[in-house]
């Protein structure tokens, strides 16, 4: 198969305020917010093209969850904008009353997730989203790998009715899954072909995978490379269909090990093909002021670390 | 011209609804919920233009209510059935098990009439800002409705609520706020006082105005007659109700203390005995 490629380094969040944009063109019912974060977000071109579905919230992010719960009912299809932790952790309850246990059709697009939003430290790097969303029955929660997945997933997912948490983040990574790859919520994507080990990557790591698995080719290890883009619903047939052939499995994910796409991964393996697996993520701990890629060595995300956690995986096959 | 005396009778059947339907349950919430009872039969007998029969959960060309303060779920149920919503007859399944009619308002079952889930405090304003956008955006005029406890003010998404309303000139909005003056620990004096609630929406920027006795049904009417009239002028509008909790039953009125308690078999009695069956009771 077709070897992904680097077209040049872009960040996921300018990936959704492309997709936001385009939407807005051809879809009259999408409405934007945002809470005081338009810029960071990438919304200024929608809300600058269209300022009458455009609603700036100001500092008050419990409301514009509410605000846009309320929007759903007359058929409007709201798509809120801020940070991770705000999007979540700092509303949980509004998303969980308002939105998931109401059925409303909101999306909820979340930047700034994880270690890699850097200098400002643990106060703003959630590590915990995916977990708290996942949770939420109804809730679907993707999280994309680079601009153009991350473009494509925000189209996407006005086509789809129910709520929605899509998470992204804020530095520029390898832009690297075609331009016109089609999104399939709940589809995921085989990377590279390989026998000798499964890597399971969502988000920011998923281009890690793929330098893992050219390490790995060196060292003679044959990896298989496998995007989930969607964590919830998990496309439970593509994981269990890779590690019938290879039989471990690394899982990798710019979160806490504790709630994640490992932990999904894990609770079907176990129910369905019990398999050895070891966690690319966060142990539980905070994280700290850094740059992205000091973090992401510091707190074991790395290339090397996939690495090292595939061939650790691999002796404890038989 | 609306029938006083009729919407009287309903009141009063709602208020045996009300009781009845705790009493079975022996769960659920009378105080606020009698408190409120003229408000509810005035709004969707008199005030509302909506459609029972139909219901739709997008509200298009229709007024639309948010109830907040979900707890007052027994008043609510009563007039959406008694309004034509659904039949009386699922009132028996108030707070029980595979019921439409969960302890809390929701839309998770399907029930006719409520179009969000509410309980947890503090979140309905929000929700009635985002419906009554929506409607500007579909050139639809009619309005949004919503009932709020005063309690519910402590919760700080209320006031990012009151915040957001007038900067957006969401003047399809009118939000009425149930002054009773009790919360669950006791009175709000006690637990956490309010200070002027209508002073407070006016420096928000709201139009704001009273009805001094939500229990006199004509006063009712004519508030929100006349809110109804200042809405499209810019504003969003507040209306603070006065209204004594447990309204029509001696011994839980003006107390906080049948906030969320369900009344005995000779309680049931006492209470029925002074409420009127005037539009025959649910069976």
């Amino acid at each position: 198969m077709e070897k992904y490629i680097d077209q040049g380094a872009k960040d996921t969040r300018s990936g959704f305020g492309a997709g936001l944009l385009e939407l807005g063109r051809k879809n009259t019912k999408v409405v934007g917010l945002c809470a005081d974060l338009t810029g960071s977000l990438k919304m200024n071109a929608f809300k600058d093209e269209f300022p009458d579905r455009f609603f700036q919230v100001g500092i008050a992010e419990a409301n514009m969850m509410g605000i846009a719960a309320g929007l759903t009912v007359g058929g409007q299809i709201p798509f809120t904008g801020t940070f991770a932790n705000f999007s979540t952790g700092r509303v949980y309850d509004q998303i969980r009353q308002s939105i998931a246990y109401s059925g409303k059709n909101v999306k909820i697009c979340a930047s700034h997730s994880g270690l890699t939003l850097g200098e400002d430290g643990a106060t703003h790097q959630i590590l915990e989203d995916i977990g708290l969303m996942k949770m939420l029955p109804g809730m679907t929660v993707i999280n994309t790998c680079d601009f153009n997945q991350t473009k494509a997933a925000t189209i996407a997912i006005a086509e789809h009715t129910g709520p929605v948490y899509l998470r992204f983040g804020r530095p520029k990574v390898p832009n690297f899954t075609p331009e016109d790859q089609k999104f399939e919520i709940g589809k995921a994507l085989l990377l590279k072909e390989g026998k000798d080990v499964t890597i399971i990557a969502t988000g920011h790591l998923v281009w890690k995978a793929l330098e893992a698995a050219d390490h790995l080719a060196q060292k003679n290890i044959d990896a298989e490379v496998i995007n989930i883009h969607t964590i919830k619903p998990l496309d439970i047939e593509a994981i269990l269909n890779s590690i019938t052939k290879t039989s471990c499995v690394v899982t990798a994910e710019e979160h806490q090990k504790n709630g994640g796409l490992g932990e999904s991964v894990a609770a079907v393996l176990s129910q369905h093909l019990p398999t050895p697996q070891q966690f690319v993520a966060v142990n539980d701990s905070f994280g700290e002021s850094g740059k992205p890629e000091e973090l992401l060595e510091k707190y074991g995300l790395s290339t090397t670390n996939i690495v090292e956690k595939a061939e650790a995986v691999i002796r404890r096959k038989n | 011209m609306a029938d006083i005396e009729f919407l009287k009778k309903v009141c009063s059947q709602v208020r045996r609804d009300i009781v009845r339907m705790v009493h079975a349950a022996q769960s659920g919430h009378p105080g606020g919920s009698l408190g409120c009872t003229e408000f509810f039969v005035a709004l969707y007998f008199e005030i509302l233009e909506h459609h029972p029969g139909k219901f739709d959960m997008e509200g298009r060309n229709e007024d639309l209510f948010f109830l907040s303060n979900g707890h007052i779920s027994p008043v609510y149920y009563s007039v959406l059935s008694r309004s034509g919503y659904f039949e009386l007859a699922e009132l028996h399944t108030f707070r029980k098990i595979n019921s439409r009619l969960q302890g809390h308002p929701t839309t998770h079952e399907g029930l006719p009439g409520v179009r969000i889930a509410s309980g947890s405090l503090g979140q309905g304003m929000s929700v009635a800002i985002g419906a009554a956008l929506s409607k500007k955006l579909n050139g639809d005029q009619h309005l949004v409705y919503s009932l709020h406890g005063d309690g519910e003010l402590q919760e700080g998404q209320v006031w990012e609520a009151a915040m957001f309303a007038p900067n957006h000139n969401v003047d399809n909005l009118i939000c009425t706020i149930d002054a009773n003056g009790q919360q669950i620990d006791g009175s709000t004096d006690s637990v956490m006082p309010l200070g002027s609630i209508q002073d407070k929406f006016k420096a928000f920027g709201w139009e704001v105005m009273s009805i001094e006795n939500g229990n006199d049904i004509e006063q009712v009417l004519h508030g929100l007659k006349k809110a109804k009239s200042l809405s499209g002028k810019g504003k969003p509008i507040c209306i603070v109700m006065n209204t004594d909790m447990g309204y029509g039953v001696d011994f839980m009125q003006g107390t906080h203390k049948w906030h969320g308690i369900a009344p005995n078999d000779e309680q049931l009695e006492n209470a029925l005995a002074q409420l009127k069956e005037t539009l025959g009771d649910y069976r």
